[in-house]
């Protein structure tokens, strides 16, 4: 299999992460889930930097973000399904 | 040193073992200065008889109580770590000199110390330089021998994270611990404020209940004492930091989960040490309550006795510390692409499925006995000495 774009931890993680440089808009990525090696096809909406986070699902304002089978947080926005998930819509449920 | 069960495995080093039992990777003569004052002197004397190597630090003046508790530890740990074959200390007074020059007598190894006052810089260089020299001879004829790996002390902490740390370079740390553990080796991991998100998953990997209340205990009081009562926003460009934040970790719970997959998926920690304590209950991971400040983390660690120090890093951490060989480990392929100077063991094939955990796992094993047989790091070639004391609240 060809090296994937995106690297998610666990089946029900609500985001993944680009682990390729210069992901572009409109880029039909290859998905792996690293917990069972399963794969699957999604459309990157936006440019994203390797390292930084896609949802994988759209997320609505308030709800708990999922990586790793856990709690990272909440969004503090709507997310599309595909679009960056960082700072700006996601936040800290601690301090 | 005791081996489990008397059994020795195929995986052997060459160190230098030293007068106590303990086995280091490195046969260092030091020159410790007990203060700040005293940094000029021993530096002096370094740069009279090269090979020796001062560290210089910035405190060791009006601390008292548990600071200053933890000052003395961390200085008499450092000289008493087995990579150090012998020590000079300077101080500007006699009194706390000989207090550190008898802690690390205890390891039955040289140390001499030197006070300031009364004597001057000048005096005082031209005497300890006398002894480093001997020292340095001494230190230079001494052998190494063959060891197993049950006698090697590896510690972690990971820094400059982002998302590839979670995903290669600190679960590669964890399967080495999956897989060292059980062989007799003594671990370590720490960063107490870093496991916050993870604590529920932090708790449940002690040995027992009783441990795992004990490190709650710890992570609570620094939530509390130390985060809740200091902090002005929600610690963002701290915890995570900017660095941290650039790579694509948004949250503290996000790097919490990530920094855990240092200890892998098998191992339980045994016990919960203070800030710079030695492991006392044999063969095990043991936790640590430091910061997650690199430097200052593995200064304590380093204090604490271990030899080798594994670091996963994304956004590309250039730490070491002058005792303690620090490996770099990265999966990034950006960082291991423009940073490549600093990185000892690449495991970004990971991200493209060309690597396993277990092959990375390995392949830091394979790094992990090599440095202890003499290949200078990353870090060391360097010249990375980054020494820094754990200050707990402002002296006197």
């Amino acid at each position: 299999m060809a090296a994937p774009h995106l690297l998610v931890h666990e089946k029900k993680d609500t985001v993944g992460v680009v682990v390729v440089e210069g992901l572009k808009a409109g880029t039909d990525m290859t998905c792996v889930v690293t917990a069972d090696n399963s794969s699957f096809k999604l459309k990157a909406n936006m440019d994203v930097p390797i390292g930084h986070k896609i949802a994988l699902v759209d997320i609505k304002k308030g709800d708990t973000v999922t990586k790793y089978g856990q709690d990272i947080g909440k969004a503090v926005a709507n997310i599309k399904k595909g679009e960056h998930v960082h700072i700006h819509n996601l936040k800290t449920k601690r301090w | 040193m005791a081996k489990k069960n008397g059994k020795k495995s195929n995986m052997r080093f060459s160190g230098y073992r030293r007068e106590n039992g303990r086995v280091g990777v490195r046969n260092h003569v030091v020159i410790l200065p007990l203060d700040d004052l005293s940094n000029a002197a021993s530096e002096a004397v370094a740069n009279n008889i090269k090979g020796t190597l001062a560290i210089p630090h910035a405190y060791g003046r009006l601390q008292f109580g548990e600071d200053l508790e933890l000052f003395f530890r961390t200085l008499i740990g450092t000289g008493s770590n087995p990579n150090v074959a012998a020590v000079v200390v300077i101080g500007i007074e006699d009194g706390w000199t000989k207090r550190v020059v008898d802690g690390i007598k205890k390891t039955g190894k040289p140390v001499t110390g030197f006070g300031i006052e009364g004597n001057g810089d000048l005096m005082t260089v031209a005497k300890a330089a006398r002894v480093a020299k001997d020292y340095l001879q001494w230190a230079s004829e001494l052998k190494k021998e063959e060891c197993d790996i049950s006698d090697l002390w590896v510690s972690t902490k990971c820094g400059e994270s982002d998302t590839t740390t979670g995903l290669a370079s600190c679960p590669s740390v964890g399967n080495m611990y999956d897989k060292l553990i059980p062989k007799g080796i003594y671990g370590v991991f720490g960063e107490t404020s870093e496991i916050t998100g993870g604590e529920h998953l932090a708790k449940a990997r002690a040995i027992n209940p009783k441990v795992g209340e004990k490190w709650y205990k710890v992570w609570k009081a620094y939530e509390d004492d130390v985060i809740q009562a200091h902090k002005k926003d929600d610690l963002s460009e701290s915890q995570p930091t900017k660095g941290n934040i650039a790579g694509g970790l948004t949250t503290i719970e996000e790097k919490a989960l990530g920094n855990l997959e240092k200890i892998g998926r098998t191992c339980k920690y045994i016990d919960v040490l203070e800030p710079a304590e030695a492991p006392k209950n044999g063969p095990g991971l043991y936790y640590m309550d430091t910061s997650s400040a690199a430097a200052e983390c593995v200064t304590l660690m380093a204090a604490a006795g271990y030899v080798v120090h594994t670091f996963p890093t994304g956004q590309g951490n250039v730490i070491g510390n002058p005792i303690l060989p620090v490996i770099k480990i990265s999966g990034n392929p950006r960082t291991v692409r423009t940073m490549s100077e600093h990185i000892d063991v690449d495991v970004s094939g990971i991200l493209r499925r060309e690597m396993t955990i277990s092959d990375a796992g390995d392949a830091l094993i394979e790094m992990v006995l090599r440095t202890a047989n003499g290949r200078l790091t990353a870090a060391e070639a360097l010249g990375h000495r980054e020494y820094v004391l754990t200050k707990l609240y402002r002296s006197a």
